[in-house]
């Protein structure tokens, strides 16, 4: 699948060569070692940590708030990177298309991946400061719907009263971009989300024990605020850094784990995490194929690719096996 | 020898005491019912008891500590819940649900050594949950999912284990298996269980203490006989409309005292008999035979030129004439 990515793109390059570069030999063409190296590559490895990222999120969200609905967006997470990014973009007040250079302008795309970590981390901390006054994890779940809201409203707000062009590029970002991301970039991104999806690892005991729900947890000596925050944080933290890197990509968040759950019928996350892992980066390197749409020049927004493509195979699943139901 | 002690303790929520003044002995080694009507309080006393909810007032002492000053470690450790939530993981073996009970004891993995695979083996033996040890949670009977949830507290291997209602979504035989089983742990494993329940009669059976929630919010204890004899039972459940039977131990609606029949025949068949007449309101005494065959028995109303094979028929013979 990873090379089938790798091989696959705009310019045609055969796979032969494809292989030679990644192993690290050189081939006669430059132009096609460069565009492996330094686009193709980068850019299935982002899909890869945002499939893994997205879905170890999402895998805890719902065990957290034992909802099947919840995702790594639900608490406001994703929504306050937005908002991070609308402030650069549509109160930047330079015309100059701040989207459009991003791929050439390292500066600009680190500003833009700021913006979107600072909106996120100030989402937050207000999040981790309310829920340290809540008992009840449904209440935590219904105050982060909410905050989301708000969020976004603040949004649309600023874009009613933005240029038209600031508002497309602003709506360009939303559409996620796995091919923004520059080595550098993938080197700071691919630490976050490593260390995110081991330190979720290492809750997995904690989230096994939420399974049966909080008083019992509580009743077999689990900490229930720290065990939430801690959740909630590491969750923000990987939501919120692929949101900054690579835009606002919903649905693999909410899905995976469901898939998961149903092949492998188990709800323990010493084993769901890591498979959620594996699904999650496959799942997110099929879109990304996909969204290239093999043999033409086009590029499809992955976020559209990712509902298009993901929820027919969640229906089906859903269908066919029949025990999604009882996860919950 | 009390192991759980609470002093003048009173439970409740900001502003609404439930119960208070509660001076509570769990006794080492018992099976201790706690009795009362719904929504008398006997979830939130048994939230505060294991320290889950804060006291209004008082203490509650643990083995001599007090259980608010215990680490949630510690106290997972000392006393396990069994509680009436709904349980979602349907895609949780019965095994690995009874196994996350060893979660106080177990290292950041979660992984299980011999010792704890024999406690989880010992505990599915003792509530006879191995059969179903590899299905998920969610095809479990309401019976068998209680069971195992028993197991799960047993696996936490604590001296106490207090249980919300056990019983409350089970059918008779699932309940009298419950209570079998509570107490078969305090005798035979020398656990020392709180129970709350609104059974009256699975209580009074099973039970070698009994806490009886009282309508002036206090709790009185004592044996579940005694309770009985000083009325402290009827005035907990009885109302105008409600009484106590004394000789049946049970809670009957209030009737006039149904007359005494003379009904000659096997003991057994004059039981049944004699409940199927209290329903009927007659006003003269009947003189009733039964006959024939343990099997195959006759009724014959004195006076009637009638026999009845059932008391079906006896009994709408009355309604008709």
């Amino acid at each position: 699948m990873f090379l089938l990515d790798i091989g696959l793109g705009s310019v045609r390059i055969p796979i032969t060569d494809t292989v030679r570069v990644l192993l690290g030999y050189s081939i006669e063409n430059e132009a096609w070692q460069s565009i492996i190296l330094k686009i193709r590559l980068p850019r299935s490895v982002t899909a890869i940590l945002v499939g893994s990222a997205l879905s170890v999120g999402g895998l805890q969200m719902q065990t957290l708030f034992r909802n099947p609905l919840a995702g790594p967006s639900v608490l406001g997470i994703t929504a306050g990177a937005s908002l991070g990014v609308a402030a650069v973009m549509l109160a930047a007040g330079s015309v100059t298309t701040i989207f459009s250079i991003r791929q050439l302008d390292l500066g600009s795309s680190w500003l833009i991946i700021i913006a979107a970590t600072v909106g996120a981390a100030l989402v937050l901390a207000i999040i981790l400061a309310i829920s340290f006054r809540i008992k009840d994890n449904v209440v935590m779940l219904i105050v982060g719907i909410m905050v989301a809201n708000i969020t976004i409203a603040i949004v649309s707000i600023w874009q009613y009263f933005s240029d038209p062009e600031q508002i497309q590029e602003y709506i360009l970002w939303t559409f996620g971009s796995l091919g923004g991301v520059t080595n550098e970039q993938l080197g700071v991104l691919s630490l976050i989300v490593l260390s995110g999806i081991l330190f979720t690892f290492f809750l997995s005991k904690t989230l096994n024990a939420l399974l049966l729900g909080e008083n019992y947890a509580q009743s077999m000596g689990l900490n229930i605020r720290r065990s939430r925050v801690l959740i909630i944080a590491v969750t923000s933290l990987l939501a919120g850094s692929i949101t900054g890197f690579c835009g606002p990509i919903g649905f693999v968040g909410i899905a995976v784990p469901h898939l998961t759950r149903s092949f492998l019928n188990t709800s323990d996350h010493r084993v769901l995490i890591p498979s959620c892992v594996l699904v999650g980066g496959m799942l997110m390197l099929l879109c990304d194929i996909i969204s290239q749409v093999p043999g033409s020049q086009t590029v499809l927004p992955v976020n559209a690719i990712t509902a298009m493509i993901g929820s027919p195979i969640v229906i089906w699943i859903i269908v066919k096996r029949r025990n999604l139901k009882s996860s919950f | 020898m009390p192991i759980l002690t609470s002093s003048n303790l009173a439970v409740g929520y900001k502003g609404k005491t439930v119960l208070s003044a509660l001076n509570l002995d769990l006794s080492v080694g018992q099976l201790t019912c706690l009795l009362g009507p719904n929504g008398s309080g006997k979830s939130t006393l048994i939230r505060t008891l294991s320290g889950i909810q804060k006291p209004l007032s008082g203490t509650v002492t643990l083995e001599g500590q007090s259980i608010n000053h215990m680490s949630q470690k510690e106290r997972a450790q000392k006393l396990s819940l069994v509680l009436t939530d709904r349980l979602a993981p349907g895609n949780l073996t019965a095994y690995a649900l009874v196994s996350l009970g060893r979660f106080p004891y177990t290292s950041w993995m979660g992984s299980l050594n011999d010792s704890d695979k024999q406690l989880i083996q010992w505990a599915m033996e003792v509530t006879g949950t191995v059969g179903f040890a590899n299905r998920h949670v969610g095809e479990l009977s309401d019976g068998e999912k209680q069971k195992v949830m028993i197991a799960r507290a047993l696996v936490q291997d604590t001296d106490i284990i207090i249980l919300d209602e056990p019983t409350a979504h089970l059918d008779s035989p699932n309940r009298i298996e419950i209570f079998h089983l509570l107490n078969q742990l305090t005798t035979k494993a020398g656990k020392t269980i709180l129970v709350s329940t609104h059974e009256i009669d699975m209580a009074i059976e099973h039970g070698d203490d009994m806490w009886l929630v009282m309508p002036d919010q206090h709790i009185k204890t004592g044996l579940p006989e005694d309770l009985i004899l000083n009325g402290a039972m009827e005035t907990a459940f009885g109302s105008h409309s409600l009484v106590f039977d004394h000789q049946k131990g049970r809670f009957r609606k209030h009737k006039p005292t149904a007359k005494e029949h003379e009904i000659i025949g096997d003991p057994i068949h004059i039981k049944w008999t004699q409940s199927a007449l209290e329903r009927l309101t007659v006003s003269r005494t009947l003189k009733i035979e039964i006959r024939g065959d343990i099997k195959q028995p006759v009724w014959i109303l004195e006076g009637h030129d009638v026999t009845f094979d059932s008391i079906k028929s006896l009994i709408n013979h009355l309604k008709n004439h």
